[in-house]
């Protein structure tokens, strides 16, 4: 090893390493952290999904806030897109389309940055979905989960006032529902709506300042320092793995970051961000320069939330009308149940599934291996069902564009989904039983099978 | 036997230790042969990447191409999924797959209990924790509370009562988007007009009404609501009471057999109110009917406000009910 | 059964006799008598009545294939036109004769305002038909998309308010507003839409749908590539 001639390469690494070590004593733990141990079945890269969809939406949303203006301040349109001629707008608005149709590359920022959004928040749901259905979420990860549950949290609100900032006819009209269900809330929907919009929608125009600096500074940091605590919990406590191969539950066994994982996780960043541009400048999402500017007055018929809300517009159709009161007082305002009581009745229950699971099976040990979901039926059973249920008000949320392109009468659709909406999740909650316990006992017979082929005959 | 048993067992042991690194003569990736076929693949993809990256300056500044857009998108797409299939390429096939193991994260007694320690006898000096610990909470809560305060200045959040007011009041003229004010002579049957209130801001819930005509036999409003409608001109508040959208949908009286009965929608959950009876819900969520304004004509057969609507505008709260509208 | 009537309608031009400026009358005769009555009187449970509807709402409700309906209880739509030009000339004449009325609107698209139509065409006409006209639900009955509207049609039906739709005049809104509005229309049926493939200008639904049926498959796809499945 002494004195043997280095090559030029290798010299340049050694003086890199050096120079690095020296400076920061980075030596041990990156020694460590390149080695570290990556289980690689496919399931597992759905989070990655969701990173690299929230670092593509913090670089085109920086773009983009070079050219946006957060401002209510009416102006009147003087450009080129001919329908708005001198039309009455907000700045916020006028900028948007400015950004859209007179600044290069601008719509290609925008719609990169929408349809990343709608894809940050698709992934985590299939991560979470992931997570549930393998049993992820199970002690010492439970605390993972939590925080991987408040980043969605997060991440629709910070969807929702994104597309809100515009100021545009459809997402001014979901602004005012967002409202109507803050003013919905018992006791005190009134105080909140009236501190958050500074009085009476649409409020002053320092809510749009407000919103803006929720969208810009205070959710993103929120969202990057959960990011920050998740991954290092996930990589404190190592990633779980199915039953396969040599893994148990006191040893994890994939492949090292460092020849095998890096590449494979670049390779997965480069492709969330190719399909994110490739989305971004050949499908056209949220058009606001056909929408118009919002009027408090105005209103456009077909107006929907972006997909992650969609639930929440379907549960508001769905409820029948009442307002629950006590006497003068009135309790309950309709809109609570479809827009802030069903959604939170989801999350409380996404949160107490560990413990309440736990309590249940009565088991409280430490979980580092996956369960396939026919390997818990029950819960799976229950998971389809919950999910079901939640899709069901979903698809009710399009009904009416049902109705307009299949003629199916949206008073029969509304009826029917009441009824579906309580018994789809029942019928999933025994077909998804089923199918787990087939599975299962046909991996039983799978094996007896190789057994008596294994016999020798006579 | 014995003995070989034994070199088998501390070899096995030995090849499934940590530090894998010190096995195979001193080398931590295990050697793997080269795939030159898969180098070549690599050398195309990263070209294929270079030319799309280089396209992205080429087109931005090439005014001439028509849907810039999309070309962009193109070829920053591409650019990145050359560059993802190279990195996938390397990762599968020229860098070594090795499967390695290490131990799930183990308790760790000892240090917890060091911790625990830590914290017991950091506090030995201290005579009257449990006081302490309440005057430092009560501190704390206080900070909290007083750093919390100047949120308050975001809006009224203890004084809602703005919530009942619109600027309508009795003798206001209501005008059109133009300033224009409305004739009861120009209210038409079997259409519906937009109308605010004059001099005041319209971008708020309270100011913009939809008026309607119906033959005054077709009324069927209230007893105390009977001079409301002077020649079968009704006027609406155009928010509504559901969620806060504006009620842009009219649903017209047409031909008697078939007639649903006329009413006003709104586009957001469809909530359906019924001009004819002061607003009732037909159909949808809302779980108030809709706001009525009474009206007059003025000696010059003009459109005023005879009062203030029948109730306050706009999504319900819990004070919906405790008063009516203020002016 | 609306081919029927109309079928029926079609072999009385061969009644020698039957041509001409009874063309209208016999056509009537055939098709509308049974339920708008003898003379456009309207007939109390079946169609209201004809007389003062004038040319401008007869030839609406024929060149869109609204009339002949088959049952009264049924929302008109835009159907298959089965009479030749001729004999809608001849009909929509007929009805015009029945009693005074208005005639075929002329409007001038070309001397409108985009944006002033765009602006009315949100105040008027966006709650029910969507803001680039692609149609939407109204309760009980559905506003339709108007990509196939012409200019005529469109100011017919903007005076007329066929069915459910309201009526406005040009009190409410002037003939250039009109002119405006028919110009913002035959836009909202190719609107500046850059950007890429359009899904319909109907917004976020086809969104969410692309979202997950594009982005998520391909992106799904990429992970099966680059992770591996699960082996015993």
């Amino acid at each position: 090893m002494v004195g043997r001639p280095q090559p030029r390469r290798a010299l340049v690494i050694r003086r890199t390493v050096r120079f690095l070590d020296e400076r920061s004593g980075a030596a041990p733990f990156l020694r460590k952290a390149l080695r570290y141990v990556f289980p690689d079945h496919w399931s597992f890269l759905l989070g990655e999904v969701a990173l690299y969809s929230f670092v593509v939406l913090v670089l085109t949303g920086i773009y983009l806030t070079l050219f946006f203006k957060p401002s209510l301040a009416v102006v009147h349109y003087h450009g080129a897109y001919l329908p708005l001629r001198g039309r009455e707008m907000s700045e916020a608005y006028e900028s948007t389309v400015n950004i859209s149709l007179s600044i290069k590359a601008g719509l290609l920022m925008r719609q990169t940055h929408h349809w990343a959004a709608d894809v940050f928040v698709a992934a985590i749901v299939l991560h979470l979905l992931r997570i549930f259905f393998t049993g992820a979420f199970q002690k010492p990860r439970d605390l993972t989960y939590y925080i991987g549950l408040v980043m969605l949290i997060f991440a629709l609100l910070e969807g929702y006032l994104g597309y809100s900032l515009v100021d545009d006819l459809l997402s001014g009209m979901g602004l005012a529902i967002g409202y109507g269900v803050a003013m919905s809330l018992p006791f005190v929907g009134a105080n909140i709506s009236q501190l958050l919009w500074n009085g009476p929608f649409p409020g002053g125009h320092d809510f749009e300042s407000r919103m803006y600096m929720a969208h810009v500074l205070l959710l993103p940091l929120l969202i990057g320092g959960l990011i920050l605590l998740h991954l290092t919990l996930v990589a404190a406590r190592h990633h779980t793995q199915f039953a396969e191969g040599r893994a148990t539950e006191k040893k994890v066994v994939g492949m090292p970051t460092v020849p095998a994982y890096a590449p494979r996780s670049l390779g997965l960043a480069f492709a969330v961000a190719a399909v994110l541009f490739l989305m971004g400048g050949l499908i056209q999402i949220n058009p606001i320069w056909q929408w118009g500017p919002y009027h408090v007055s105005q209103a456009t018929n077909g107006a929907q939330p972006d997909w992650y809300l969609g639930w929440l517009i379907g549960a508001l159709r769905l409820v029948p009308n009442f307002d629950v009161t006590i006497g003068h007082y009135t309790l309950v305002p309709n809109p609570f149940w479809g827009g802030a009581g069903f959604p939170m009745f989801v999350f409380l229950v996404l949160f107490a599934w560990p413990s309440l699971e736990r309590r249940v099976t009565g088991d409280y040990a430490f979980h580092n291996l996956l369960d396939r979901p026919r390997d818990a039926p029950w819960r799976t059973a229950i998971g389809v069902a919950f999910f079901t249920w939640i899709f069901v008000v979903f698809l009710a949320g399009a009904a009416d564009r049902m109705f307009v392109m299949f003629d199916l009468s949206y008073r029969g659709q509304i009826w029917a989904f009441r009824v579906l909406v309580w018994v789809l999740p029942v019928v999933a909650l025994f077909v998804a039983k089923r199918v787990c316990e087939e599975l299962l006992r046909g991996e039983v017979v799978e094996v007896r099978r190789k057994l008596v082929e294994a016999e020798p005959v006579g | 036997m014995r003995r070989w048993l034994i070199a088998l067992v501390v070899l096995v042991l030995g090849r499934l230790r940590r530090r894998p690194e010190l096995d195979s003569g001193g080398r931590i990736v295990p050697p793997g042969g080269p795939d030159r076929r898969a180098e070549s693949l690599v050398l195309l993809l990263f070209a294929g990447a270079t030319l799309c990256g280089a396209a992205v300056p080429v087109v931005y500044a090439w005014d001439a191409i028509p849907d810039q857009t999309q070309f962009l998108g193109l070829a920053f797409g591409l650019a990145f999924a050359f560059s993802s299939a190279a990195c996938i390429v390397i990762g599968k096939r020229l860098v070594v797959t090795e499967e390695l193991e290490e131990d799930y994260g183990l308790s760790h007694p000892d240090d917890r209990e060091a911790l625990e320690q830590l914290v017991e006898e950091s506090g030995d000096r201290f005579t009257r924790k449990r006081l302490l610990f309440l005057a430092g909470a009560g501190a704390g809560s206080a900070l909290g509370a007083a750093l919390l305060t100047p949120a308050a200045s975001l809006g009224p959040v203890f004084d809602v009562s703005s919530l009942y007011r619109t600027p309508w009041h009795r003798g206001v003229r209501l005008v059109d988007e133009t300033g224009r004010a409305l004739r009861a002579g120009d209210i038409e049957e079997a259409t519906f007009y937009t109308a605010y209130p004059e001099h005041a801001d319209r971008e708020q819930m309270g100011a913009p009404v939809v008026v309607v005509r119906l033959k005054p036999e077709q009324l069927r409003l209230p007893d105390d609501r009977r001079g409301w409608a002077p020649a079968g001109i009704l006027a609406y508040s155009k928010i509504c009471t559901h969620a806060g959208c504006a009620i842009a949908l009219y649903r017209k009286p047409t031909f008697a057999p078939v007639e649903p009965r006329p009413a006003l929608v709104c586009p957001c959950h469809y909530s359906t109110f019924d001009v004819a009876n002061g607003g009732g819900v037909l159909f949808g969520p809302a779980g108030r009917p809709l706001p009525q304004l009474p009206l007059a004509i003025d000696a010059s057969g003009g459109l005023r406000a005879a009062g203030n609507f029948s109730g306050p505008v706009g999504p319900s709260w819990w004070g919906v009910r405790n008063h009516g509208a203020r002016s | 059964m609306r081919a029927l009537l109309v079928c029926a309608a079609a072999a009385l031009l061969f009644v020698p006799g039957a041509h001409g400026g009874d063309l209208g009358a016999q056509l009537y005769g055939a098709g509308c008598i049974t339920c708008h009555g003898p003379e456009g009187r309207g007939i109390a449970d079946r169609g209201p009545s004809l007389r003062g509807a004038g040319a401008r709402a007869a030839d609406f409700y024929l060149r869109t294939g609204y009339m002949p309906l088959a049952s009264p209880h049924t929302q008109p739509d835009r159907s298959r036109v089965l009479f030749s030009q001729r004999e809608l000339a001849a009909l929509v004449a007929y009805v015009a004769s029945l009693a005074p009325g208005p005639r075929i609107p002329t409007p001038h698209p070309a001397r409108g305002n985009l944006a002033e139509g765009q602006e009315q065409f949100t105040e008027h006409c966006a709650g029910c038909h969507q803001i680039v006209a692609e149609g939407g639900y109204v309760t009980n009955a559905v506003a339709p998309p108007l990509k196939h509207a012409g200019p005529v049609e469109i100011a017919e039906a903007v005076r007329t308010g066929p069915y459910l739709m309201p009526r406005f005049s040009a009190q409410q809104i002037t003939d250039a507003q009109l002119d405006s509005i028919i110009r913002y229309v035959i836009y909202a049926k190719h609107p500046d839409d850059r950007g890429g493939w359009a899904l319909g200008h109907l917004g976020p639904v086809p969104e969410g749908l692309v979202t997950w049926f594009v982005g998520i498959v391909l992106l799904v796809a990429t992970c099966l590539v680059i992770g591996r499945r699960l082996h015993p």
